[in-house]
């Protein structure tokens, strides 16, 4: 696995990302300043960890998407290259248009940092082949903007192409309880049309190690590793 | 030249904030209070006296960053 981790202004969990790449595939990945206007050569996956980019001045994410790496970025993805954005990076992804729809303020206006549980929705991507199908998960959420909105023919169709990842549940997987953000349909990840792309509020990169209380997120990247290697 | 751009949500997205400074006004006794949504303002110096330019520049401006046109609508005005 060639892994890119990058670096914008104001990121804080790119060394989480790239110890979870590291156990996962024992390599590596390189961090990329977001000034930078090229990936390394034969780079196959592209993080975008999570923070507070720009200090979420304009609107969360806006500032860093116009930087000059996300042309690299956008080319890798156009490519079929893998990309992953996590938090921050989710709605860095959105406001590059990498990913449709927005993501809002939360509904209670509160910042939400805790545990929560997901229902993978899907084993068909690149990000979650190594879970089942309806799998309910543990990580944890760090994020004041996650909201998730989109007009109702894009909701149409991310639910109807199966392109929803993951979304908010209780332990039990019901996935009808208030959630943590009012995002619509409790969704907490998306994926692109070819599913290259992955854009998800929790972070799975900081419950990959016992030590933390968990290692449900590893799944995701041992899945990003099985895909590469297949 | 100085521009406001004035940039709102759409009326058809959830404004939280919004509501919550709706129930503030009204816990403050201002009655008659029917909605309040907030919005973003930016006030611009551009060189040159192009109005026409200006506002071809300005929408670019909006387009590209100042406003997320999913959510976001926008309002250009040059000042006289």
């Amino acid at each position: 696995m060639k892994a890119a981790v990058v670096l914008f202004p104001g990121s804080n969990r790119e060394r989480d990302a790239a110890r979870a790449l590291r156990l996962a595939s024992g390599q590596e990945p390189a961090i990329v300043w977001h000034g930078d206007s090229e990936l390394p050569a034969g780079t196959d996956l592209v993080v975008l960890p999570g923070g507070f980019s720009y200090g979420d001045y304009l609107r969360c994410g806006a500032i860093a998407a116009r930087s000059p790496i996300m042309g690299a970025v956008r080319a890798h993805a156009e490519r079929g290259g893998l990309v992953l954005g996590i938090c921050n990076g989710f709605q860095i992804l959105i406001e590059a248009g990498l990913l449709p729809g927005a993501l809002l303020r939360n509904e209670n206006l509160k910042f939400v940092c805790r545990a929560q549980h997901l229902r993978v929705e899907t084993t068909e991507s690149p990000f979650t082949n190594q879970y089942s199908k309806g799998q309910v998960i543990e990580v944890c959420i760090a994020h004041g903007d996650g909201n998730y909105v989109a007009d109702r023919e894009t909701v149409a169709r991310l639910e109807g192409e199966g392109l929803v990842g993951f979304r908010y549940c209780d332990a039990s997987g019901d996935v009808s309880g208030p959630g943590p953000n009012g995002s619509v349909n409790a969704i907490a990840g998306i994926f692109s049309q070819k599913r290259n792309v992955l854009g998800m509020m929790p972070h799975p990169e900081n419950l990959v190690d016992p030590l933390v209380g968990g290692t449900d997120g590893a799944g995701l990247f041992a899945s990003v590793g099985r895909a590469l290697a297949a | 030249m100085k521009a406001r751009v004035t940039v709102t949500l759409k009326n058809s997205v959830l404004d939280p904030q919004g509501k919550a400074i709706e129930g503030a006004l009204k816990s403050l006794g201002f009655d008659g209070v029917g909605s309040v949504r907030q919005g973003k303002v930016f006030d611009i110096e551009l060189a040159g006296s192009d109005r026409a330019a200006a506002e071809t520049a300005l929408k670019g401006m909006c387009e590209k960053l100042l406003a997320n046109t999913v959510i976001e609508s926008y309002r250009v005005d040059i000042a006289e």
